[in-house]
């Protein structure tokens, strides 16, 4: 057993850390308050391979791991968690379904321009009605001829707008329940396909979350992903891969409030003395480290699982549930620590406590973790 | 067209401390980076790969860990990396260092060497043009600016200390170059992955074809007399004054001081 990370993965840190501090971090503020998508760092991570790591070169990506990916998500977030979910969203959830459940023409259709960044990717399963209980989708899809037809909105798109290419989940046998869901591919563009009200969020505000809404959207019929009624079960799957890269994602988060309050307890001074000298910080500041690294911990074993292709259903809803409560915790607490200041947006820990609440909520709410915990232990 | 460059690694920081008592660096604690200046010799080199195809070779002389700058250069797109280690090369100055450098190079095939300006470490700026005289080749510091004509001629700014000058020279030569001629590149994900599973060729003594005298701390004819980390100085005097009376007032401090 070996917790180091090896070569490749310690070089990719390096790496990323250099671009996330030099490219990333100096936006973090400004795409926040202006609420915009920040389309010039996702070119320029495109440009280094960041938006196809855990893709075969053959496929034109990097060839690397789940523990490269997770690194780097982590330590995007860590600087900025707008960046961290742009990147989780297109990776996990439209090129992995693709990779793991598309058949040789969609991989190579789609797949190399995802994996180079030149597309970004999205996902759409929850709708207005269809949240937590993704099993009650109202979009349907209907056969005619070569085609599909689609109509029914979904809401809280991350990506929307700027992706290209969508992942879809639709009825196509209302009488069969979830196992008349069935998974298409959608892309940009295609008539019928457009895109309603653009949210307006508390955190991760860089990045554009909107209405997909489907009027007699035409679709090809080799547009279907998987085969018809395997929908659900392509959600959950992918789902499970997400919840690594939130997961890494919420860690992110906490570290990077982590690195601002250790620096700012060491120049802080109250009662003559830094903060850091009071044992109240001290004692709290060892407790949240603590949890800090068992998320790490948590998060890495599950991306070794799916990189050793061991079921890592239940790892990965562990990861994401511990580490977003991690990084809530954590970015309350640092605000805490900044007192006033850190209320004020000249701090980065005020848009890191915005940012930190999504990861409890997005790809599968605390409660749903808890589901597929107990579920995977009371079977 | 292939190009040579030289690389070393360095401790992240310029503010090196000294041990006191040994008079030598202390690299505890401190992270280790490719040199800067380096590191833009090395961007020089895979722009013109980019242009010209060339091939790039980087090469270095250290301890093993310095793999690690190596592996950072092949996942930036160098295709060959050779490191230079063996125990009879240590305590090199700068004369042995280079020495061990020109006769690893004789051994390569070459039409432009590239090394960076200076290290952060020893900031002596002496091994690349060394290596130039050892190998008797024209030599171009201080690089800002490189064009090539596709054949054999490089026009280069270099920078001077109060201005630029541009030069034309053949190949083959050496160039040093500086940080700021560019912003080098991020090593890429899947250059980072292959750069992982290719061979670092290790050059011992043997291999060099040079006398033992001419390496390591018996080639060194540099002693260091003293080492010393500056220590902190007083409080200056601040005078808050026009220029003329400024000039006074320096004029007195210093011949009170017996300085002048």
């Amino acid at each position: 057993m070996d917790f180091n990370l090896n070569k490749k993965q310690k070089l990719f840190q390096q790496m990323i850390r250099d671009f996330a501090e030099k490219e990333v971090k100096p936006l973090a503020a400004e795409i926040d308050e202006q609420e915009r998508f920040p389309s010039e760092t996702i070119e320029k991570a495109a440009k280094t391979g960041i938006m196809g790591i855990p893709v075969p070169t053959q496929y034109g990506g990097a060839g690397g791991d789940n523990i490269m990916y997770s690194i780097a998500i982590e330590e995007l977030s860590r600087v900025c968690a707008t960046t961290g979910v742009i990147v989780s969203a297109h990776t996990s959830l439209c090129l992995m379904p693709i990779l793991e459940n598309g058949n040789e023409e969609q991989k190579q259709k789609y797949i190399p321009r995802l994996a180079s960044g030149e597309y970004i990717g999205a996902f759409g399963l929850t709708e207005p009605n269809a949240g937590t209980d993704a099993s009650a989708q109202q979009t349907t899809a209907v056969a005619d001829g070569d085609n599909w037809i689609l109509n029914g909105n979904k809401i809280f798109i991350t990506n929307a707008g700027y992706a290209q290419i969508y992942i879809i989940f639709a009825m196509t046998d209302k009488s069969q329940g979830v196992k008349g869901i069935s998974a298409f591919i959608v892309e940009k563009g295609t008539p019928g396909f457009s895109f309603g009200k653009k949210e307006l969020k508390m955190g991760i505000r860089g990045s554009a979350t909107a209405e997909l809404i489907f009027e007699n959207c035409v679709i090809p019929k080799e547009n279907l992903l998987g085969r018809i009624g395997g929908g659900y079960g392509i959600a959950m799957k992918t789902l499970d891969g997400g919840r690594i890269g939130i997961a890494s994602q919420a860690l992110g988060i906490a570290q990077g409030a982590m690195d601002e309050t250790v620096k700012y307890v060491k120049e802080r001074k109250q009662f003559g003395k830094p903060l850091g000298k009071f044992q109240n910080t001290q004692f709290q500041l060892a407790d949240l480290e603590t949890k800090i690294q068992a998320s790490r911990l948590l998060v890495r074993s599950a991306a070794f699982k799916k990189d050793s292709h061991i079921p890592y259903s239940d790892a990965a809803a562990m990861c994401k549930l511990f580490a977003a409560e991690t990084a809530m915790e954590v970015t309350t607490k640092a605000v805490q620590f900044h007192g006033g200041y850190g209320y004020t947006r000249e701090y980065s820990v005020e848009r890191m406590m915005r940012d930190a609440k999504i990861t409890e909520i997005y790809e599968g709410t605390s409660e749903v973790q808890r589901m597929v915990i107990a579920g995977a232990l009371l079977k | 067209m292939n190009i040579i460059v030289c690389i070393k690694q360095v401790p992240n920081t310029t503010e090196i401390k000294i041990n006191p008592a040994t008079g030598t660096l202390i690299r505890d604690g401190v992270a280790s980076i490719m040199n800067p200046d380096d590191k833009g010799g090395l961007e020089e080199a895979l722009k013109l790969k980019d242009k010209y195809n060339a091939h790039v070779t980087v090469i270095t002389m250290g301890l093993p860990q310095a793999e690690d700058i190596l592996r950072e250069a092949l996942a930036m797109g160098a295709d060959r990396a050779i490191l230079i280690t063996d125990r009879k090369l240590g305590g090199a100055d700068t004369l042995a260092t280079s020495n061990t450098l020109a006769s690893a190079l004789r051994q390569l095939k070459f039409d432009l060497i590239i090394t960076g300006r200076q290290a952060i470490d020893g900031d002596t700026a002496q091994v690349g043009p060394q290596i130039a005289e050892h190998l008797d080749l024209p030599q171009v510091t201080y690089l800002e600016k490189l064009e090539y004509d596709g054949e054999k001629t490089f026009t280069i700014k270099k920078s001077t200390e109060d201005g630029y000058q541009i030069i034309e020279v053949d190949a083959p030569c050496v160039v040093t170059v500086l940080a700021s001629a560019n912003k080098a590149r991020y090593m890429s994900v899947r250059g980072i992955v292959e750069a992982c599973d290719k061979e670092i060729e290790i050059w011992g003594f043997d291999k060099l074809g040079i006398s033992e005298e001419k390496v390591g701390l018996k080639g060194s004819p540099t002693r260091v007399y003293k080492a010393f980390t500056r220590g902190v100085k007083a409080a200056g005097e601040m005078f808050e004054t026009d220029a003329e009376e400024a000039v006074g007032i320096i004029m007195s401090k210093l011949k009170e001081k017996y300085i002048i």
